[in-house]
């Protein structure tokens, strides 16, 4: 079974339409205790990177108990955001850490607009279990101002304004910055590789 | 790069789409759900749903509409028309909108933005503008056009995302219905003044309509109904000639 955090970070009823049409039907533990037996764990979100300080404390020992035995772990958005070490949105609130550096906010240059909100194209430097079967240049829908900086650990960059990590993978750590449930058929395939990768 | 967005519109009443539909596909185009389904496959970027119901029995129904469309769609969806409320957003969203068009009760009470993006986040809060040329400047309506208010267009688009809107349906209400044209000006007064998207709407006719409105007009998105009611291959003939025109678009 598949475990979908909510936070109250935003409506979570496109993700799990998106993970059914993937071949999964996510549960929505109450207790930080019930990631003790999952397959694998959405953390979802959107808003604020404050709003991510409703998952420190007991979910966030319990979400890193997970990926220490290996669960598959997949962040969208703001949960993607959460995986980093922080961001600058709210510089008191820690992120997971699991995947190393700093969120920044997207610049506004050249008459671009802030937030970065529409399809947009993925640019694969690296083989990805999670973009398995996404081609090179599919475009994938964005809503974010914040991101997270191109490192050895990102699967996927998008460029507005600047380069930024569109996905990231490292073992069985995932994240993605856009919205699978939202980006049509290459957005199911992606929720689709990682129910594989859960199972 | 960024995609201009492509986005179809269906004004739902009672369960039906109502507006735009030529009479050869008037059975299917009967049926939102199906309406929907259809564009998605031709390569549709959002879609858009308006409540133009005025009874509370439409209203529930309206909800069974948001559902079945929301089933049929891994895109984004907008929903609109009649959204009083923090109730009514509610209601939309937990049917399967990831976005909730505000109009005039946002007019009444700008807060109601800044609530429903503290709910929500701001990429769900699109405030709705309907606007009228007065001499130079460009006044808001509500009530579907039909009230006007004291504020101006461009004013109100930088309050409102101040508040916490984080996208703007822009429809001139002088082109609505015409075909004659996207009304650019109005469009790119209010698209520089804003650093949140905006989407054009009121006036779609030809594909060259959408050329202008991306380039002229800086809109980021542009939003018709009956143009796409044409033919089975308009989303994908619009996208062809937009990429012709090299505007950025998604395949």
């Amino acid at each position: 079974m598949i475990a979908l955090i909510d936070y109250g970070a935003g409506n979570l009823t496109s993700v799990r339409k998106g993970f059914k049409a993937a071949g999964a039907d996510l549960m929505t533990p109450t207790d930080p205790a019930d990631l003790a037996k999952v397959a694998g764990i959405v953390v979802p979100g959107v808003g604020n990177f404050g709003a991510t300080s409703a998952l420190s404390g007991g979910w966030m020992r319990a979400v890193r108990g997970a990926a220490e035995r290996r669960v598959p772990l997949l962040g969208i958005c703001l949960g993607m955001q959460w995986l980093f070490e922080g961001s600058d949105e709210a510089p008191d609130v820690p992120g997971l850490g699991l995947i190393s550096g700093h969120c920044a906010r997207l610049p506004q240059t050249g008459g671009l607009k802030v937030p970065h909100v529409g399809w947009n194209s993925l640019h694969r430097p690296r083989e990805s279990r999670l973009l398995g079967g996404v081609d090179e240049a599919t475009q994938v829908y964005f809503t974010h101002s914040f991101a997270a900086p191109v490192t050895g650990e990102t699967a996927a960059t998008c460029e507005h304004g600047t380069e930024f990590a569109a996905a990231v993978e490292r073992d069985h750590i995932f994240g993605v910055q856009f919205h699978p449930e939202k980006s049509g058929d290459a957005g199911i395939r992606i929720l689709t590789n990682f129910v594989a990768a859960a199972r | 790069m960024l995609s201009k967005r492509v986005i179809a519109c269906l004004d739902v009443r009672n369960g039906c789409v109502v507006k735009g539909v030529n009479f050869e596909s008037l059975r299917q185009a009967g049926d939102p759900a199906a309406l929907a389904k259809r564009y998605n496959r031709e390569g549709i970027d959002e879609v858009v749903v308006l409540d133009v119901t005025a009874t509370l029995e439409g209203r529930r129904a309206f909800e069974d509409t948001i559902r079945a469309v929301a089933s049929e769609l891994f895109i984004p969806l907008t929903v609109g028309g009649g959204i009083r409320s923090e109730a009514d957003a509610a209601a939309a969203i937990d049917a399967g909108a990831d976005k909730v068009g505000v109009n005039s009760a946002a007019l009444a009470d700008p807060r109601l933005l800044t609530r429903l993006a503290a709910r929500y986040g701001s990429q769900a809060v699109v405030v709705a503008i309907d606007a009228k040329r007065e001499g130079d400047r460009f006044r808001v309506f509500s009530r579907s056009g039909s009230t006007g208010t004291t504020r101006d267009a461009v004013e109100w688009a930088i309050e409102a995302e101040a508040q916490g809107a984080g996208e703007v349906l822009l429809t001139s209400i002088d082109r609505d219905g015409t075909r004659a044209g996207f009304d650019c000006e109005l469009t790119a007064a209010v698209s520089t003044a804003v650093s949140i998207p905006v989407i054009a709407s009121g006036g779609a006719g030809t594909f060259e309509h959408f050329t202008e409105v991306f380039t002229l007009g800086r809109a980021d998105a542009a939003l018709a109904a009956s143009v796409f009611h044409f033919s089975e291959h308009a989303v994908a003939d619009l996208k062809q000639h937009l990429r012709q025109h090299r505007i950025p678009v998604r395949c």
